[in-house]
This record gives C-alpha cells, structure tokens and sequence, in this order.
C-alpha cells in the first residue's frame, strides 16, 4: 500500500493507483472529461490537472501514479490556474449553444464550465466548425461540439472490440469519424452517447424531444436477454423517453446493449393494443374488460367441459415476468391442464422429469467475468449476449483462453484461443473430441458408454488444443449458448458439457436466452407428469390455446407448426401488448402492459431476481398481465388467486417470504444416454435470432429495425456448400424445409460451417420454414 | 563531395575527413578509421558497463534537443529484461532551422550505424530502427543503402564480426509529421499507429516500441559514441567544457555570409561560430538570434554576442542550445512577421491530441497573425503572453512549450516593436529595408 495526501487528507491506496484512484477513494472530485474507469488512460483532456509537491508543473491526475509520500493539492492556486486555463482552451471552439443542444442539463463540459469557465471569452478569433457525420440510426452526431477526449474511440476499441470510430486529421482539424462511408453498428454502440462528455454523439431516436431536466428517472431491469441490464427509464408525460443505464457493476457495470437502450421505442408505438377485443363473426370488435374476460373465462370453461382440461394449453413467452408466468401456470394447473411452457424455442425436452432442475449460468456473472478458460457451445455469441460477451473480451485481454464451438465462426471481436466450426450435428461429437483428449491427458476414466463411442472417433487438432487449454486453467467455465439449448440433441449436448466438467473439475451452465428463463422454471411454468410442453401442444394442436406476451408464428422452434396448431384450435386467447398476427387466428386478444407498465420480476441467468416497478401508467385500457390473469382466476372461481399485490404474487411464486432461488439453480442434467449421431449428407439448417427480432418489443422498435442488424434475413452459406448445390451466391433460391418453404437471396459467407445454410429465424419471410435446424433443400429459381 | 569550412585548428569529430569522393561509403569509412570502435570492443569483450561508465565520465548530452546525459540514460535499460530489447535513432529532423542530422547521414552514415551497434552492444538490444525524417528522402535512401554495406561487410546482422554479439538494424522513414521527432510519437509512428506522443510516464526504458524497454538517441549524439570509445570519455570531455563534452554540430541558417553545418567544440563563444560563417551578411547587425532551433526562446543580438555555444551557457542567457539549430536574424527582420511564421508552424503540426496545444497553438498563430495584418489590438500582446503560459507546461508533451516559448520570448524581447504594429498598422522596420534584407527580393529585382 502506498500513502499520499489529498488536499490534507490521508489515504492508502494499492500500488499502481493514480492519484485520480485515490480521489476517487475519499470522495474528492477533480474534474475530467477524458477520464473514465472503464476505459483506458489518455490523458488528452488536461482537465484534472493538479498540483503535486516537489514537481515543477501541473500533472494530471488520471495518468500521475501514486508515489509514497506524496502530496497533491487539487483546489491550490497552481491547479485551479491549470484548470480554468484548460477549460478555456476547450471553450474557445466550443459553439456553447446549450439551448439547442441535447445534451444541456446532463453536459459535464457545461456542468464545470460553471466552476471553472469564464462569464466571457477572451478568444475573438473566428470558431471552428465540423462536418456532422452519419453514424447510422442511432447516434446523432453535433462535431463541432466534440472536444476530443476520445471516450468514444477507446470504446470502440477496447469495450465493444471493434474500432468504428477513429480520430482523422490532426491539429486543431482532429475529428472523429468513422471509416469512409461506414457506420457505427458495433450491438453496444448506444454506449458512446453516455460516454460522449458533451454533446457531440447524442442519441438520434431521443433527439430533440424533450429537455433532460424535464424526464423523472425511475429504476426498471431489461425485459430482453438473460443478463438482465438494470434501466434508468426516463418518463415525461406518461411516456418513456429514453433508456440509459443504471450502473450495476455485478450485472451490466455502466453498459447497455442497444437492444436493451433504443428498444423502448416500440412502446409508444402505433402498433400497441388499446382495448380489448373480440372476434365474433369474422370481425374485431373492441370490448370492455368484462366481456373480454367473461368470454375467456366460459370459453375455457366451455373447451374443458367439451374436450377435457387437457385440451388447453398455454404457450407464455420467456419475456414475461415472474409473476405472469407463475399465475398462468396456476391458471391452467387450476382448469385441470399440465400443457404450459415458456421454452417456445427449445425442441428436446428429454431431460425434463429427470433434471428437475433449473438450467442457469453455474455461477454469478462477476465469477463469470474471472474464468481464465471458457469454452462455449453453440452461441452467437456477440448478438445473442451481448454484455456477456463484452465480459469474455475484457478476461481474454486479461489472459483467460476462450474458444468456441459453433456452427459459423462470426468474429466474436475477442481473441479466441480455438475454435471448432461444424454443423450443428455435429455439435456432440466435437464435445466427444475434446472430452476424450482431456480423458487422455490427464489419464481418466470416462462415461462408459460414451467412451465405446469414441473408441473410434479421430480428435481434431483443434479439440486437442481446446482440451489441453481447458486442462491448464484454474477457473475453468462451459456454457451451452442459444443454439445448443435450441439444439434438437440439447439434452445430449447438456450431458456431454457435464461430463466434460467434471473430467476437469470445471463449472457449466447455460447463457440463458430470455429476459426470465431461469424464472420461468422457477414459477414452475412447465408441464409436470404427462403434460405437454411448447412443442408437443403444438405437435398435437389443443383445443383452446392462451398466449402470454409471445409471436408463435416466430418465437417457437417451430414457426409453420405454432401456425397451424393455433389456426386450427377453437379459441385463442391471445395476451399482448402489441398487435400482432394473433388477429388472425385468435378470438380474443387482451392488451396487457409490457414491461414499463406492470410491476413485476424478472429472474437473470445467474439466479438474481430482480423487481422492477411501473415506470408509466398503463397505455389506454392496457392492464398488467399478472391482474388480467389474477381476474381470469377469479372468474373461472379458482381458489388461490386473491393476490393484493405482484410482491404477493412474487413470494407465492418464490415459494414464500425467505425462499431462496439459489437453492433451486442447477444445471446438472443426472444420467443420460449420449449416443453420438452419424453425419449425413444432407444440407442442414442453422438459424440464428437476430439481436433485434427476439421478441415482440425490439421487433416494433424502428431505429433498431434501421440498423444493419436488422438486415432481412438470406440463405448464407460458404463457397463449398454453394458449389455443391450449383449456386453463385448471388440468385435467388427456394428453401424447403418439411411442408414449408421460402424464397431468399443466397449469400456468399465464408463463416458458415460447411453443409450448412444460415437462415435467420423470428423473421416473417422466414416463418414459413420449420425448425431451427435440420435438413433443408436449396434450389435455384 | 563535401565542403567542410573548418579552420584547421578546430578538429571536427563526426564530420572529419569526409573530403572523399564519396564519403558514404563503406570502403571509404573504414579507411578513415571507421568500424575501429566496435571491432575494439568486440574484440577485448569490453565489459558494457564500461562503456557506459565510459560514457558518463564523458559528459556527452543528448543532442536532440533536451541535452540528457547519454550514459545515464543508457543506464535506464533494464538490465535482466527477458524478452526484446529495442534501440531506436531519432532522425526525424524535422524542426525548422535544423539540418545537422541530415547531412550526418547524407556524409557519414556508418558513424551512426557504427555508434548503434556500440550502443546495442552496451544495452543488450538485437534490434533497432532508425528513423529518418520523410522529407530527406535521398538521405533515407543512402541509409538503407549503407545498411547493406554494413550487413555484407559483417558490421551488422547475425554473429558481428565472428563473435556472439547480433544485432539487426533497420531504418524507417516518416511522412513528414514534425510531431513524429517527439520519442513516443515516433515510437507509435513505428508501430504503424498515428504520430501521437505518449503520455510519460512509463518512460521509454520500460515501456517503449512495442511496450518493450527501449532506448532513443539522436543521430548525432549516436555518431559522437565511436570517437569516444576509440578516445576515451576523458579526452571527449577535454574537447569540450566540463557537463558539455566533445562537438557539437550546429546548422548556422539566416542572415550570414555562410550558413551551414558547422562542428565546433563545445563551449565555443558565439562570436566565434559567427566568425566562421563568414559573419552577418551585408555587415550588418545581429538583431536576434534564436541559439537551439526553432521552438527555443529567441534571444536579442547583444545578449547572444556574450554568449559560449553551450547548454550551460545558453541556459543562462535565457534560452537553450536545443538541437543546435543557429537561426540569425538582421536587422532588416520585423519580429512580428517571423514569429508569425514560427506560430503558424506550431499551429500546423500540432497532433492535437492534447487541448492547450490542439487549441491554443491555433488562437497564438491567430492573434499574431492579425497582428501582423494590422488589426491587432492592444490587449493583445497581454493575450499571447497569458496564452502561451495556459499552454507551457499542461500538455502531453513538448510540442506545446515548444510553441509557447518563441511568443513568449518574442514578445518579451521586441515589445515595441509588437506595439509600433498595433498602434501603426504596419511594421517598424520599413518594407524596404525588410526586402534588402531577404535574397528572394533582392536576387528578384536583380533579375
């Protein structure tokens, strides 16, 4: 520990601490604008200038390490004069047009201009002034303001993994672009806005609608992918503005992916429900609430007294909160139905009875953020978890070795130590590899059936380096991404991940896909016994179905199966907060509140719950899921549904008042047959879920929808795929897939692993199609 | 062919019997003498610490600019480093009024490579760079082409000379960024990056090319190492005065007879050196001289008639000998039109990385522009002095004081002459005698 003195105050700090550090450590503040403690120091702002004993200038106290005995002054004459000088200098070219400017009211420039500006400026000569740019959808761009501190360069470097944006020309001409033509499409490209000190990047959907004074700031948690971002929603009028985030250091730290940032859009948007509504006699019809649920309530009634309770099924999205989904499943076990399910993408459910448990990350995201060896399984990684990813980048820029298998070798912007890319049958026997080389090099004994198995099998170079790098490691991690859990062999993949485990006494788990997957298992959200999960109610079509806050017709593995199952049924019930293409085949549909508008929990992949309050009325006649469903209780007279509160729902669903969740966290999937499948010929599908069509809110958010993220899906595929089908990669062609198909533009791209076709799902040109993976035809038109 | 316009009992050190047809060449260095150096210390194993106690005792300061002992600084490598070493020569001259560097290597290019090798030697570096201002391209050249004399003559490369030291040497050429002379900014320049100056500390011996331990020199200060190693640091120090040992090469440019490049003994009187360049053209006055290139203080005729050409004594006139850049002024100069130019230069190769440099060199080049139009206001002058201080001294690196003190001292020395600008709208020193005074007007009228 090294002491030094701040302004008369003593404090220890570790060795290697700048003087910032330490006055950070005792609260006191030196102004900065190029300074921040994620980013690396650049020391280019001159702002936090102090004065030090015994050296002959002004240092800066970001980049000054901390020497024993030292004596820093930050309020002495000799800093303050360094300071105001500074301040000065970034002034004279500044256009101070605060009145117009987005950033007025939350600007630090503005903000220390208070204490450190002049009230006039000595500087007459004539200002500079700099071409805007167009960064994309996003980010709005005001260069003149820039002052150059460079925040959002070293993001892009050093946090999002990819430089989009640079620093050209130098001199008093410096400015920041991107690369000639080219925008800004990083998936946590939203981040430089909250970096950008004043207001040069400013938030392009945001813009010009409201002063930030003005917003009232409220705490809510992401509804979108399993890490849960926590939310500073920014509410005028009843409305939500803007979302930035709220720092979490154990969740998102100070970051924010542009799903979770810009996906609030949707929420004002034309496309939400505002009554409810009735389909009687082939036409929609809004109703009062009482009707509605009257309906729904003898409807069901109706349906189990014709076909029997079990001809109900209830398909809730991953998305809703902990509360809906615990209500819904009461709901339907109270009718007499097990058919309930949130897993709407999986497709094996063999583990189901036999587990019992509940799949999650195998340990908190800050151990997650200290593995030194990962290996993860069939992930996109960078769109499907996009601050996860972001925590992989910064361990491997540490020395922690990541390597993956998947079935397209996308750069996950982080260096990878191996990576094995195969079609996604071919996912268990690559596991098989690596969980043979590390058997035979560390001389262990493994699962007896699956040792048969492999007796055979060659390993790969690859396998044999990721084994060997797993082996060297002292905290080692394997996840099952989206993919694998999506996998029609998950199962197996889940069983060979725990082999592998314990063959290196490491951890595992899975990166869950949803804002609530691991809440869905806790409010028990599943079938029991002989119920019938998301994808067999669908394989035998139910009577009467109730959809909760889901797009079957894109949000199950299936698309063109949930499409005929829920045309077919009697009644669906279909519960929103958009319109959808439920107008088609249901009868009623309820407008229930998205996140913003209910209360309710959302339980994170790590286990952590996390409640969240309305930050906004609910839109029109919208009401909060958990009420509707609590109502419908009510009226189909089930005992249990008199919940004052979503903090009673949620303790009820929690299993009472000091019920832990961790208890119930586990990944381990017990004794399961492997048997490794023999490759076929057969050209095999690989669907990803665009960062931006996962689900229904960041589907209805239009800057999101504008970005390159959001491009219409095509049939992507590498030269020696094409070749084999006789395809240029530039025509259109015609995908079969089972009873469906699809017409897309064929592409060229080498990522793809080798027989396969890269065909995005939850897509509407792509809905017709059936399972996410699996043998497909490619023909020419 | 060179023309060296030494009187003879001055004996230059690095730019010494270079009358030779081609003095750059190989053949021709080593039968001057050339190689013996780093032949000696291969050859008797000197110890490296004796060469850097070598050099320390004699007193050879860094010739770049800042005037560092080079034997402390050799001293700063990291002796037990495991993993690479890097040596890297600074000749990116690219201040105005500095050519020294240059025609060291246009004459006698395997000095320096001969001084590297020595000081790879002394380091425990295998690898080094040298950087060559990009705007001398023929120089760059010829360096590369002495490089191959050096490696098939067994001087550089694997195993020198049939003993166990290697060491691979390498140069490299800018693209003309003066902000690329400043050490960091040229060791980013070498990694391929923009020519933007570190922020020190860590220094260059622990974290430099490539986050490597790394040692910068200058060219001349390099070319001065063989002369000590054959002389002994003790006759090195002798040559010159003490705390400034051995020659020292400075480029003469302005309003003399001869200017040029000019070896003198550390310690010369001023006088003297004016003497050799055939003194102040026309015969007439020293108006002001700016001793050590561009970026130093300016300082009035009178006080650097009394001055000795050395870092001491400059320091204690005023200003600093800097790289040696010699830039004589005539009284047919107007001050506020040469400083104009100087701040424009500052102005114009500012990285602007940094805020008091990226915007005040541009408001200091501003105000004395307008000055020098004639729209200057009386407040002014205050401005410029108060701006240059808000500059000196907050930024990353030198560049900023480098802009800084020319105003300062400028304004300081030759305030009425400023003033007679704002109040008058027009130079003190009438047009006229302005145009006598430069060649392009009067070889102009001639013609």
């Amino acid at each position: 520990m090294l002491e030094l003195e701040i302004d008369g105050k003593q404090v220890q700090v570790p060795e290697g601490s700048t003087v910032m550090d330490a006055a950070n450590k005792i609260g006191t503040f030196i102004p900065h604008f190029c300074y921040h403690k994620k980013l690396s120091i650049a020391a280019n702002c001159r702002m936090c200038l102090v004065e030090v004993e015994k050296a002959p200038k002004p240092l800066p106290a970001c980049a000054t390490p901390v020497a024993n005995g030292m004596k820093v002054k930050t309020r002495s004459e000799q800093a303050v004069t360094a300071q105001k000088g500074v301040m000065e200098f970034l002034l004279i070219n500044h256009p101070l047009d605060c009145p117009i400017c987005d950033q007025g009211g939350e600007c630090q420039l503005q903000d220390l201009s208070i204490g450190y500006g002049g009230s006039a400026s000595r500087y007459q000569e004539e200002k500079r002034v700099v071409v805007n740019k167009n960064l994309g959808p996003l980010i709005a761009t005001d260069m003149t303001r820039c002052i150059h501190c460079t925040r959002c360069v070293r993001f892009g470097q050093e946090i999002a993994g990819i430089m989009e944006l640079g620093v050209a020309n130098r001199g008093e001409h410096s400015e920041i672009l991107a690369f000639v033509d080219r925008t800004v499409d990083s998936e946590l490209s939203g981040n430089v806005i909250d970096l950008c000190p004043v207001g040069a990047l400013t938030s392009k959907p945001f813009r010009f609608s409201a002063r930030t004074w003005e917003l009232s700031r409220r705490k809510s948690v992401s509804p979108h992918d399993g890490l849960g971002a926590n939310l500073v929603v920014q509410v005028k009028l009843n409305e939500v503005k803007r979302v930035l985030p709220l720092e979490n250091e154990d969740v998102n730290e100070c970051w924010l992916s542009d799903k979770d940032r810009f996906s609030y859009e949707a929420l004002n948007s034309e496309q939400r429900l505002r009554r409810p509504m009735l389909k009687q006699g082939g036409q929609w019809k809004e109703v009062d609430w009482q009707t509605a649920l009257e309906y729904v309530a003898n409807g069901f009634k109706a349906v189990a007294a014709s076909h029997g309770a079990a001809s109900i099924g209830a398909l809730l999205s991953p998305h809703s909160t902990l509360e809906e989904m615990y209500l819904a499943q009461k709901l339907m076990r109270g009718l007499g139905s097990e058919n309930v399910d949130f897993r709407l993408r999986q497709r094996d459910f063999s583990l189901d009875g036999k587990a019992g448990a509940t799949p999650w990350l195998g340990m908190p995201v800050a151990d997650f953020a200290r593995l030194d060896r990962v290996l993860v399984v069939g992930s996109f990684l960078r769109k499907d978890h996009p601050l996860l990813a972001q925590r992989l980048r910064q361990s491997a820029k540490k020395g922690s070795q990541v390597s993956l298998i998947h079935a397209t070798a996308d750069d996950p912007l982080l260096p990878l130590h191996a990576s094995m890319t195969v079609a996604p049958a071919a996912f268990a026997a690559s596991l098989a590899q690596i969980i043979k080389s590390v058997a035979e090099q560390k001389a262990l004994a493994f699962d007896n059936a699956l040792y048969q198995q492999t007796q055979t099998l060659p390993v790969s170079a690859e396998a044999r380096s990721i084994a060997a790098s797993l082996i060297s490691g002292a905290r080692v991690g394997i996840f099952l991404g989206n993919l694998a859990q999506q996998h029609p062999a998950a199962g197996q993949l889940a069983a060979l991940v725990q082999e592998l485990a314990r063959l290196l006494g490491a951890r595992f788990g899975v990166l869950g896909e949803a804002a609530n997957s691991v809440g869905g298992y806790v409010a028990g959200a599943l079938p029991q016994g002989g119920g019938l999960n998301a994808r067999s109610m669908l394989e035998q079509p139910r009577k009467a179905y109730l959809v909760l806050h889901a797009e079957p017709e894109l949000d199950c593995a299936n698309p063109l199966l949930a499409a005929q199952a829920l045309s077919s049924a009697e009644m669906v019930v279909a519960m929103s907060a958009f319109q959808t293409r439920a107008s088609d085949y249901a009868d009623v549909i309820l407008p229930v509140a998205p996140f913003t508008e209910t209360s309710g929990s959302f339980i994170n992949t790590e286990g952590r719950v996390q409640g969240f309050n309305a930050v906004v009325k609910p839109l029109d006649q919208t009401r909060p899921g958990w009420k509707v469903l609590r109502v419908l209780g009510n009226l189909l007279g089930l005992a249990g549904f008199d919940f004052e509160s979503s903090e009673a729902v949620r303790v009820a669903a929690l299993g009472g008042e000091r019920a832990s969740v961790a208890d119930r966290l586990r990944s381990d999937v017990g004794a399961v047959a492997v048997i490794l499948a023999t490759t076929s010929s057969a050209v095999e599908r690989v669907a990803d879920v665009p960062i931006h069509f996962a689900d229904p809110i960041v589907r209805r958010a239009p800057s999101l929808q504008r970005t390159r993220d959001a491009c219409a899906p095509t049939a992507r595929m590498n030269t020696a795929t094409l070749g084999r089908l006789g395809l240029n990669g530039r025509e259109k062609v015609r995908i079969r897939q089972g009873q469906g198909e699809a017409v897309l533009e064929s592409v060229v791209d080498e990522a793809v692993a080798d027989g396969c076709v890269r065909i995005a799902a939850a897509h509407e040109t792509t809905s017709a199609l059936g399972d996410m993976t699996g043998p497909i035809t490619v023909e020419r038109i | 062919m060179l023309k060296i316009d030494q009187p003879m009992h001055i004996k230059p050190q690095i730019l010494a019997n270079l009358e030779g047809e081609k003095s750059w060449r190989l053949k021709d260095y080593v039968a001057r003498g050339g190689y013996a150096a780093l032949r000696k210390i291969l050859r008797e194993k000197t110890p490296p610490e004796k060469i850097i106690a070598e050099l320390k005792e004699s007193a050879l300061r860094g010739r770049g600019g800042a005037g560092f002992p080079t034997g402390l600084k050799w001293s700063f490598m990291p002796k037990q480093y495991a993993g690479e070493k890097y040596l890297v020569c600074n000749s990116d001259e690219g201040e105005p009024g500095t050519f020294k560097d240059r025609d060291i290597l246009r004459y006698n290019p395997h000095m320096v490579i001969e001084g590297m090798a020595i000081a790879a030697y002394a380091m425990g570096t295998a690898r080094g760079y040298n950087y060559i201002h990009g705007e001398v391209w023929d120089v760059y050249l010829r360096f590369e082409e002495a490089l191959d004399e050096a490696r098939a003559g067994g001087f550089l490369g694997q195993k020198i000379l049939g003993s166990d030291f290697s060491f691979e040497l390498f140069a490299h050429h800018g693209y003309g960024a003066y902000i690329c002379g400043e050490e960091t900014g040229l060791l980013e320049s070498i990694e391929g990056k923009k020519g933007q100056p570190r922020y020190k500390p860590p220094f260059p011996a622990s974290f430099g090319l490539y986050g490597k331990p790394t040692t910068i020199n200058n060219t001349e200060t390099f070319a001065a190492v063989p002369w000590i190693i054959m002389n002994g640091g003790a006759k090195y120090l002798e040559v010159g005065k003490p705390n400034n040992g051995g020659t020292k090469i400075f480029s003469v440019s302005g309003h003399v007879n001869r200017p040029g490049v000019y070896e003198i003994p550390m310690g010369t009187p001023f006088a003297r050196l004016l003497e050799m360049c055939g003194g102040m053209r026309g015969g007439r006055k020293l108006k002001a001289c700016i001793p050590g290139g561009s970026s130093m203080p300016v300082l009035p005729g009178d006080v650097m008639m009394q001055c000795d050409m050395d870092y001491d004594s400059i320091a204690k006139a005023g200003s600093m000998l800097g790289s040696g850049a010699v830039i004589i002024m005539d009284e047919t100069t107007c001050m506020v039109k040469a400083l104009q130019r100087l701040s424009y230069f500052y102005f114009e190769e500012s990285c602007g990385q940094c805020t008091p440099c990226r915007e005040g060199t541009g408001w200091l080049y501003r105000v004395v522009h307008r000055i020098e139009h004639g729209e200057g206001r009386p407040e002014d002058l205050d401005l410029l002095t108060s701006v240059s201080d808000n500059i000196a001294g907050r930024t990353i690196c030198a560049l900023g004081d480098a802009a800084a003190l020319p105003v300062k001292s400028f304004v300081k020395h030759f305030r009425p002459e400023f003033e007679y600008h704002i109040e008058n709208k027009k130079c003190l020193v009438p047009v006229d005698v302005q145009r006598a005074g430069s060649r392009i007007y009067v070889e102009h009228a001639a013609c």
